[in-house]
């Protein structure tokens, strides 16, 4: 147990300090108090999570998911890592194996969910305003305004930002993080709660690997170590090259996710 | 910086408590935050005035517990402790494996007036 920082604790139930350290008794029914009979400084002890509503939340999208047959993914990374090209790519490549649906969180335009709406599948635009991160319930919402009916992948784009979104179940069944080759090779190291939470990690922009002169060795290495659970990729949304085996494993996940019983 | 948010959560859940005891206020709060959850407690404490201000938890006194990370060893299997979001086996420097403590993040107690 740490040492708190701050003022310590105050004293006691129903017993009231006085800086001034009076003798008389009587000065100890505390004289700002209006009403002395009240019973004060009693202690709650509530051990309540602040993310239990999140968490909640996310427990029943999870089930609604799983009642629909559906793979989720919530996809995290930077700002910049091609998140929004990687899942074009990614919905045209199932054309004819997953049916596709996408809910893209973006702090204020719809730029995103305009590009991915030209692949001409149902995107649900989500302007998450000041907040940096989606929540359980901001997907909830959404799925109003999404056709479920058929469609077996469901992709959720989080807003681009490496620390927030690991706090936030959405109820989906794989975190899938990218990090570009542009970005070099430690991002890993350096937000290590969203890179441990992942369950795919997707080494994004290959193409550009040389020109970079990207350590691919060092990147491997701190992704074995922070995300050392994670299935990795590497691969070009743009180029094409490693797409194939991305979206093989997609194909697989989500005959596991439909089969499982829930 | 969801920090506002979740601050925000911890008020309500304070406040929710006091008004089901009966309480005119919320004199204090406690909170728990783990090493890995992402939450800095600066940022918390900075929204704390914003979010209490006009409800029965204005002026209370905040208290914020810092947990460690605790992790064990993948290697050697020691049970270590860090302050830091990532930290290796200080017996083998092995990178850390599985967290045993650290993603801390609620509402301890409450102290009503």
């Amino acid at each position: 147990m740490q040492a708190r920082p701050g003022p310590s604790t105050g004293p006691v139930a129903g017993e009231v300090h006085s800086p001034h350290g009076h003798e008389h008794p009587d000065i100890h029914r505390a004289p700002l108090h209006a009403h002395p009979e009240e019973a004060t400084g009693q202690t709650v002890v509530l051990h309540r999570s602040l993310l239990e509503k999140n968490q909640r939340l996310a427990e029943q999208n999870r089930g609604f998911f799983r009642a629909k047959g559906l793979l989720v993914l919530n996809v995290v990374s930077a700002p910049g890592s091609g998140k929004t090209t990687l899942i074009e790519r990614t919905v045209s490549g199932l054309r004819g194996r997953l049916k596709c649906g996408v809910i893209v969180g973006d702090l204020a335009t719809d730029r995103d969910a305009q590009r991915l709406r030209g692949a001409g599948i149902p995107v649900v635009q989500v302007a998450t305003g000041t907040v940096c991160h989606l929540d359980a319930e901001m997907v909830r919402r959404a799925l109003r305004d999404l056709p479920l009916d058929g469609l077996e992948l469901l992709i959720l784009e989080n807003v681009g930002n490496l620390v927030c979104p690991a706090d936030f179940d959405l109820g989906e069944d794989l975190r899938v993080v990218l990090m570009s080759v542009t970005e070099g090779e430690d991002k890993p190291l350096k937000y290590p709660p969203l890179f441990h939470s992942a369950h795919v990690a997707l080494i994004t922009k290959v193409d550009l690997a040389e020109v970079v002169g990207f350590d691919r060795a060092a990147a491997l290495d701190h992704l074995h170590r922070v995300s050392h659970h994670a299935r990795i990729f590497e691969l070009s949304a743009k180029t094409g090259a490693g797409m194939d085996e991305w979206l093989s494993f997609l194909v697989a996940e989500h005959e596991r996710v439909k089969s499982q019983p829930w | 910086m969801h920090e506002v948010g979740l601050m925000a959560e911890a008020v309500r859940l304070a406040v929710e408590e006091a008004r089901a005891r009966g309480a005119q206020r919320v004199a204090a709060l406690r909170l728990r935050v783990g090493a890995l959850s992402g939450v800095v407690p600066e940022a918390l404490e900075f929204a704390f005035d914003l979010v209490t201000a006009g409800t029965p938890a204005a002026g209370a006194r905040l208290e914020v517990e810092r947990v460690a990370a605790r992790w064990r060893c993948p290697r050697c299997r020691a049970e270590y402790e860090s302050m830091d979001v990532w930290s290796a086996c200080p017996r083998c420097e092995t990178a850390p494996g599985e967290l045993l403590q650290g993603r801390e993040l609620e509402l301890v107690s409450i102290e009503l007036d």
